[in-house]
């Protein structure tokens, strides 16, 4: 038979933090800015800058540390990572090795195989490097420094999941609390939130891991299943044949499907790590973590809870909704100025998910605000607007959160409520169509629909169906 | 000198710090280490059981900013420190990971 293989998998996790300011500096984190306009002395480790902690930043790795369940440490320092690379001005990354804010915490999973703890090693702050980008043309490097100095918080995950399906739920699971907490946008496209595969595998039963190798480059959740998938393949053939899985770090193509060795152990860097002597310890007093533990917002599973007991809409609805806190937001913004949790839910669940898939967008890139959204539920529920004209509206304000009740009076999409005017045209409908006409009289009821499509046509979309069914039948009657 | 610095030890350590050094400057800089490393020796004999490292010299913690822009775009400025530049950025020889 042949050998069984189990795949043991860890995570690093680099996630961008939503400060204004850079971590040591008073930079802008803006993103897209020109090249080089967001960096000063600090960040581009000019001899002689000091850096001055953001205090948001400790606040935010407290507030993930609390949310994973960690111990946090009181007494915590930075230290300095040793490296030389142009991406990196001042030659060290200031970092924490000895004394991470963060160790041994957890969450939960749930996949198809049940409910799961992944272990957290621990959490630490550090700052990101600059942007590099290759001229293939001069055999040279232009660096924009602009991310240089950016806050970043490093999750490391112990060795505790075994396939693609738990990678991709724990990384659900941290975004969703980070993404609650405000703390980051994790973007995994825009590179807020990085991770970093660790994967070995040993033979069903061995109590020794086997080597691993770390995967970079990983940039979609599907990316990371596919990288999984290929590495588990790749370390098994190896082993099948009688070779060795060398400890390396490999880079992932996910156009090729393959993955290519960056650097292997043997030219290991040496970091040389030592305290960082231009910042002073931090002392984080249980004061300070009451405050922080006060604050913490309300997360997914309390959310969940509440939302079936407060609103009457169903469970697969409200798994979706909290599932973004974004979109449970608008939700709660909007139901809290219509009053309407069923048609709020209706509208996110139908023709905004309908919309964000065709533009292959996030939630979190919805642009309309919950008082355009209530503006839009209350006129269709006035019957001020049909739904099919609801329908258009929605589309122009899900584009750029135009005021539906603007739009609909510019272009005079207003239904014609003057039963006068509508009795006058369904008149004019029965006389044209004389053969529907004796149709429905023969007892073809589905006639009636293509009266009431006619009518609808004749005042270009602006009447109410229901109306115009009801005059019809009383007309024909 | 009790502490002798391999041709190994030099070389690497030359890596690391990115230097090139000429066969007189390797046997002088090995000559140094081992000196620096006798020293440490010497502080070594010290006993500091349940001494904490430390780390800074002055009884000070928690400095922070706050998290508001203070820096405007002052890369012309900035630029003036790089060796070549273009397009508004640093231009380094090709690096390639």
């Amino acid at each position: 038979m042949a050998k069984q293989y189990e795949t043991v998998i860890g995570l690093e996790v680099h996630v961008e933090l939503a400060t204004k300011t850079k971590i040591f500096c008073g930079c802008s984190t803006a993103f897209g800015g020109e090249a080089n306009t967001h960096t000063c002395p600090v960040c581009t480790g000019m001899p002689g800058s000091l850096p001055v902690l953001n205090k948001q930043v400790v606040e935010y790795a407290i507030a993930v540390g609390l949310a994973t369940n960690c111990d946090i440490t009181q007494y915590c320092k930075f230290d300095r990572k040793n490296y030389f690379y142009p991406d990196n001005p001042q030659n060290y990354q200031i970092s924490q090795l000895y004394l991470p804010i963060c160790r041994n915490g957890g969450v939960e999973i749930e996949t198809e195989e049940g409910t799961k703890t992944i272990g957290i090693h621990e959490i630490h702050m550090e700052e990101d490097a600059g942007k590099l980008i290759h001229d293939e043309w001069n055999d040279c490097s232009l660096v924009d420094y602009n991310r240089s100095g950016v806050p970043l918080i490093e999750i490391v995950s112990e060795p505790d999941m075994r396939s693609a399906d738990e990678v991709i739920a724990y990384l659900e699971k941290l975004r969703l609390i980070i993404q609650y907490l405000g703390a980051s946008d994790c973007k995994l496209q825009e590179g807020s939130m990085r991770a970093d595969v660790n994967l070995s595998v040993r033979e069903v039963g061995a109590e020794k891991f086997g080597t691993r190798t770390e995967m970079k480059n990983l940039n979609s959740f599907k990316a990371i299943a596919r990288a999984i998938e290929g590495e588990r393949e790749r370390q098994i053939d190896l082993l099948e044949a009688g070779e060795e899985v060398l400890q390396e770090t490999r880079r992932w193509d996910d156009t090729k499907e393959c993955s290519y060795a960056m650097r292997s152990k043997e030219d290991a860097q040496d970091y040389r790590y030592f305290p960082e002597p231009d910042l002073v310890p931090i002392v984080i007093s249980d004061e300070w973590l009451d405050q922080i533990r006060e604050r913490q917002p309300e997360f997914r599973t309390e959310k969940m809870k509440r939302y079936k007991e407060e609103f009457e809409i169903p469970d697969y609805d409200i798994e979706i909704i909290t599932g973004s806190k974004h979109l449970a937001d608008i939700f709660e913004a909007t139901t809290a100025i219509c009053k309407q949790p069923k048609k709020v839910s209706n509208w996110l669940m139908v023709e905004t998910m309908r919309l964000l898939k065709e533009k292959e967008m996030e939630p979190e890139d919805i642009c309309f605000s919950p008082e355009n959204l209530a503006k839009l539920i209350m006129m269709a529920d006035k019957k001020e607007i049909n739904s099919t004209v609801a329908k258009e509206v929605f589309e122009v304000m899900f584009a750029n959160d135009t005021d539906p009740e603007k739009y609909v009076e510019e272009k005079g999409l207003k239904t014609v409520n003057d039963e006068g005017a509508l009795r006058t045209t369904v008149e004019k409908v029965i006389a044209d169509n004389p053969q529907s006409v004796e149709d429905y009289h023969n007892g073809k009821e589905k006639a009636i629909g293509f009266l009431v499509g006619q009518t609808m046509k004749a005042m270009q979309g602006k009447a109410d169906p229901g109306m115009v069914n009801k005059l019809l039948k009383e007309l024909l009657s | 000198m009790a502490n002798v610095i391999s041709d190994e030890t030099i070389e690497y350590v030359g890596i690391l710090a990115k230097l090139e050094l000429s066969d007189a400057e390797k046997e002088e800089a090995k000559s140094d280490m081992g000196r620096m490393l006798d020293y440490i020796d010497k502080l070594n004999e010290l006993d500091t059981t349940g001494v904490e490292p430390m780390s800074h010299v002055f009884p000070v913690q928690n400095v922070f900013r706050e998290d508001v822009v203070t820096n405007g775009d002052d890369s012309e400025n900035m630029l003036k420190n790089a060796p070549a530049e273009r397009d508004n950025m640093y231009e380094v020889p090709k690096t390639v990971e």
